[in-house]
């Protein structure tokens, strides 16, 4: 558990973070909270001649309420997002989650924009993110773009991003009033990835649904939503499982896997459902 | 208010001896991040050691090419077994009576054995060049099965090769290691032949990790100007790893000093010796400078000492009303790479055969047979004695398993079998003499407390409540009664490398009565600066607020086993009782001279000694000390200390009754404990709040490990829970709420009549908790499933069963 050498850089704006990036290439990674890149150096899986660390770079800090979008900074921790009152009244689902994210020594380093940009397909925040029709914003040597969160997943570890790129905002629509929202997730214990979580936003006559940990990247299904959109709960459960393509790990064989996913989305629909005005 | 107007009760209250919920000493520096570990242990000019381990479970080693690493700047050496070989260090002997590989000799035998050390200025370096060592291997076939092990071709132990004796007797296959039979087996074998019911059934205790907080390591510093070796390490017995230390290198014993600093949870892990501590003394012996290795915790899971492991085939024998009339258990037991379980010499499965646990039956049989794998070695008692887990998780699930056969209530059957209280001493029919115990008592109580019937009544209703579609969780009562086996252990029968198993204490009274103690034991947490001090204040009258208690640097403490297997109260314990009276007996002739009457005319009255029939004179232990440092009493040598060496007559058996109330949740194979009521009776308790968190301690990690806990390897010897993510560790969250009670039986032959406490949690605990399971699902018809009971395994019971529709 000992990382190899390094060198540590700490740029002050995006701008000299990106130049850093330019000039080291394949060399360099950024780092966010550092609960995901952190133990992978340490088991010497991911080796990089140069770290850039964010943490002092303000333009990605902040959390921003407005009416009809949130806009979360990509250094925004986790612990924020739980303790941001209006961040909560306005889209419930993001704290809610947050909370089922590792432990609280996690949460007050783990970042939004390192559990979203990682690829990690364990990650909770990506399938979230997917559900809300999260929208995220890239900075790069040629300026910004942005790019849809059920867009943005390639596979595990493959994302939309490109290497000198940095994911620096995340724009989320405010769902409408009466929309009930609920993320359910099973795990062996604290700290744990998902066997199976649920996102589900439903209400006024629309749905979304998405999963976690059940492919090697979040699942967002347009046929499972729109199944619930119209009230069709079984048609969603049947539309998702038909989207997913879970692996058997030490959480368990395939099948156990499928059947939990249905359950917990379930229960999750069910939440929502009750939550929704 | 002066000492005179104290009662006697207020007087023993102030000396916060036996019996009092006196808070921990130690924990002023362990909560204010004070305490002093090894890897706190930090010397000039301090090198750091690194392994390279194979990735492989089995292969042969072709070659190591060191010369990148060599090359690599701060790099000292790289050692191979090539390099030790010379020294005859690059095997050493195991506590079991086998061999085990220092470094790999031509092969390696489990994923994770230590290929070469590196020897490094800095830890980061020593880290970087272990990634340069080029090993070449060459893959042969992996078995991680015991059973097809003993009937496969491959040999796994190639240096046994045609030994067809081992260390406890004859070997039966390439891969066998030992039968050990207790019992008698023919008349065994005619009372299950007869018997109105036998139910049968394989009972599989998983292998799984004592994972103390704390991973092992050593820092070795050989002075080379006087020829003393300094080794300080995670050392659960101090003395007899200088004693190991010396024969194995040669240096003289006087000359090697062993020091255990702060320890940080042994569990069992950290009672064997570990090449570890072999390549850093070789180190620093070749160096001249202090070298440290502290292991990673993948290096932790991999590679030092497992627990459990143990395929117990089982049948139980009754009558139709319920009456047992014979056991029968045949084990297999797998021990890795190799032996290296750390059991008493004439013990190779441990105390397994106390596995008639609780219970009046009067003919048993239990046979051991002992096999290499492909696996890490060990096999250490996790919190327990010798195996003691494995034998009430045994008998725990074979009761169970009987009262399913029999359509009986599982408590009932139980009361029916216990040894009656009448009984005691009881001579078990697998060689044991159980010292008192009154099970009838303590079960009533527990059934009592939980109101056992009125679980079963709200259970009935839940069955139907499933039946009907009203809910899709069960209720599951999880019963255990278990009896431990601890203490070990007189030396008539009880010796670790032929060193007996007795303890040791040795108490110094300064001149204005305060005290210092030193034992053969070491703390790993067990509080053992606090209980001590209890028993000493206890026995001489001295308070515990002014006794210091020392252990784990053998240049200063007796010898002793050290602390494993609940044996420091029953044995160092007795030692400490038994120095205390030597030191009471001298002050009583102290106190007549200075009262100026016979030794026979004072009576010791809680800290001091007075005149029969005149309790106003009187002579307090503090007065005492003083003269027996500043006055000339004819007869008497000047100073006021003792020492005890203590063999103990028997063990002692600590028994309880647990009872887990579990909510199982059918769709998702979740749990939760509703309800986890724990009585122990440990004897004479010390300090009650000590037992109470030791019982806490010790049913987590009875939780952890029922409910999913493991050592898992995949086909191929990969070890596939290598880190905390797959190794369940319960934190706070997952921790239930626990309920402790107690009934006091004290052993009739220990000085103050304790037994120990420390791992019967984890011995009634692990069945408990299981059983829970098999409960909720036993009216559905499940007999058994293996544990842990992890999320899946109890999806997978309730999918078998029919349940998910």
């Amino acid at each position: 558990m000992i990382p190899a050498g390094f060198e540590y850089h700490r740029p002050g704006d995006i701008a000299s973070a990106i130049g850093i990036l330019q000039e080291y290439g394949d060399e360099a990674r950024v780092i966010a909270g550092g609960h995901s890149l952190i133990p992978m150096m340490k088991l010497r899986m991911a080796e990089m001649g140069h770290l850039v660390d964010l943490q002092a770079i303000e333009e990605l800090k902040g959390i921003e309420v407005g009416p009809d979008t949130v806009t979360l900074g990509a250094m925004v921790t986790q612990h924020e997002l739980i303790t941001h009152s209006g961040l909560a009244e306005a889209i419930p689902l993001i704290r809610e989650a947050a909370l089922q994210i590792a432990d609280p020594q996690v949460r007050y380093m783990g970042t939004v924009g390192g559990n979203v940009a990682n690829g990690d397909p364990g990650n909770d925040m990506p399938g979230l993110m997917q559900c809300l029709n999260a929208s995220f914003e890239l900075s790069g040597p040629d300026g910004n773009r942005t790019v849809a969160a059920r867009d943005f997943y390639e596979a595990a570890y493959f994302t939309a991003r490109e290497d000198e790129e940095i994911l620096i905002r995340i724009s989320i629509p405010v769902p409408g009033a009466g929309v009930g929202q609920a993320y359910q997730k099973q795990k062996r214990k604290i700290g744990d990835y998902a066997t199976a979580a649920a996102a589900v936003m439903v209400g006024n006559g629309q749905a979304s649904v998405a999963m976690t940990n059940l492919a090697d990247t979040p699942i967002w299904s347009d046929e499972a939503s729109t199944a619930l959109a119209g009230g069709d709960v079984e048609g969603c459960v049947a539309a998702m499982l038909d989207a997913i393509d879970p692996v058997a790990d030490n959480r368990g064989p395939v099948e156990f896997k499928k059947h939990v996913a249905a359950v917990v989305l379930r229960r999750a629909i069910d939440r929502a459902q009750s939550r929704a005005g | 208010m002066t000492d005179q107007t104290l009662t006697p009760e207020e007087r023993a209250a102030n000396l916060k001896g036996m019996g009092c919920a006196r808070k921990r000493v130690e924990d002023v520096r362990f909560t204010q991040g004070k305490g002093n570990y090894v890897d706190d242990i930090k010397l000039d000019g301090m090198l750091f050691g690194d392994f390279v381990r194979s990735p492989y479970a089995h292969a042969r080693v072709v070659s190591v090419n060191k010369e990148a690493a060599l090359a690599l700047p701060g790099v000292i050496a790289v050692l191979t077994a090539e390099d030790l070989s010379p020294l005859g260090l690059h095997w050493m002997p195991t506590l079991a009576g086998d061999k085990q590989m220092v470094l790999a000799d031509g092969k390696v035998l489990f994923q994770g054995q230590e290929v070469a050390y590196v020897v490094a200025e800095d830890r980061y370096v020593a880290a970087d060049a272990v990634e340069l060592v080029e090993v070449e291997y060459e893959e042969l076939p992996v078995i991680t099965d015991p059973f097809e092990s003993l009937k496969s071709d491959v040999v796994l132990r190639e240096d046994l090769e045609g030994q067809t004796e081992g260390a406890h007797g004859p070997r039966k296959h390439h891969n066998h290691i030992f039968t050990w039979e207790q019992g008698d087996k023919d008349a065994t074998e005619s009372v299950l032949a007869e018997a109105d019911v036998v139910a049968e059934e394989m009972i599989y205790y998983h292998r799984t990790h004592p994972c103390p907080l704390e991973t092992c390591g050593c820092v070795a510093s050989m002075d080379k100007v006087t020829g003393k070796l300094t080794l300080y390490g995670t050392f659960q017995a101090p003395h007899a790893i200088r004693t190991v230390v010396s024969l194995i290198s040669g240096l003289a014993e006087h000359n090697i000093r062993v020091i255990s600093p702060d320890i940080g949870g042994g569990f069992g892990n950290k009672v064997g010796a570990y090449a570890g501590y072999v390549c850093s003394v070789v180190a620093s012996i070749v160096t001249g400078k202090p070298v440290k290795w502290v292991e990673d915790r993948m290096e932790n899971l991999m590679s030092t000492a497992f627990a459990r492991d143990y395929w117990m085939q089982g049948k139980i024998a009754a009558t139709k009303d319920g009456k047992i009339t014979g056991l029968w258990c045949h084990t297999t037991a797998d021990h890795g790479g190799f032996d290296a379980c750390a059991d008493p010499t004439k013990f190779p499965a441990g105390f397994m055969n106390i596995c008639t646990g609780s219970y009046d039956i009067p003919t048993a049989y239990l046979a051991v047979d002992g096999v290499y794998t492909n696996k890490a070695p060990g096999g250490v008692a996790y919190r327990c004695s010798f195996r003691v887990t494995e034998a009430a998780y045994f008998i725990e699930r074979m009761i169970e398993v009987l009262a399913i056969k029999l359509n009986m209530d599982a408590a009932e059957l139980r009361r029916i079998n216990f040894i009656r209280k009448d009984q005691f001493p009881y001579q078990s029919a697998l060689g044991w003499e159980y010292d008192s115990g009154d099970y009838h008592t303590a079960w009533d109580k527990a059934l009592k407390a939980v109101n056992y019937e009125g679980l079963r009544a709200e259970q009935a209703q839940r069955i139907a409540d499933f039946k009907a579609g009203k809910t899709r969780k069960l209720l599951g009562i999880g019963l255990t009664h278990f009896t431990e086996i601890v203490g070990a252990g007189p030396v008539k029968n009880c010796d670790i490398l032929g060193l007996g198993m007795f303890d040791s204490c040795e108490i110094r009274i300064h001149p204005t009565g305060s005290a210092i103690a030193r034992l053969g034991t070491i703390s790993q947490g067990q509080g053992h600066a606090t209980t001590f001090a209890q028993i000493i204040a206890s026995e001489i009258g001295l308070p515990a607020d002014d006794i210091t208690l020392e252990e784990g640097d053998t240049d200063t403490a007796p010898y002793g086993l050290g602390t494993y297997g609940s044996r420091s109260t029953p044995v160092a314990g007795a030692a400490t009782a038994m120095a205390a009276r030597k030191i009471r007996a001298k002050a009583q002739m102290i106190a007549a001279y200075l009262l100026e009457v016979h030794d026979n005319d004072v009576e010791w009255d809680v800290d001091r000694f007075a005149v029969k029939g005149a309790p106003e004179r009187f002579k307090t232990m503090k007065e005492i000390a003083f003269a027996a440092y500043n006055q000339a009493i004819p007869g008497l040598e000047p100073g006021l200390e003792a020492v005890s060496y203590y063999d103990p007559p028997n063990m002692t058996y600590p028994f309880g009754a647990y009872i887990c109330v579990m909510e199982i949740d059918v769709d998702t194979g979740e749990w939760e404990v509703r309800q986890f009521y724990a009585l122990d009776d440990c004897g004479t308790r010390i300090n009650p709040m000590i037992i109470e968190g030791q019982v806490h301690g010790g049913v987590t990690e009875a939780l952890a490990i029922a409910m999913g806990q493991e050592i898992a390897y995949d086909d191929m010897g990969n070890v596939k829970t290598g880190t905390l993510m797959d190794f369940f560790l319960p934190t706070a969250w997952e921790t239930p709420n626990y309920t402790t009670d107690h009934t006091v039986t004290p052993s009739p032959h220990h000085p103050i009549g304790a037994k120990g406490v420390g791992e019967s949690p984890n011995v009634g605990g692990v069945p408990a908790f299981s059983n829970a399971v098999h409960d909720a699902f036993r009216h559905f018809g499940l007999v058994q499933s293996h544990m842990p009971h992890d999320h899946w395994r109890i999806w997978k019971i309730a999918n078998g069963l029919g349940m998910h529709g």
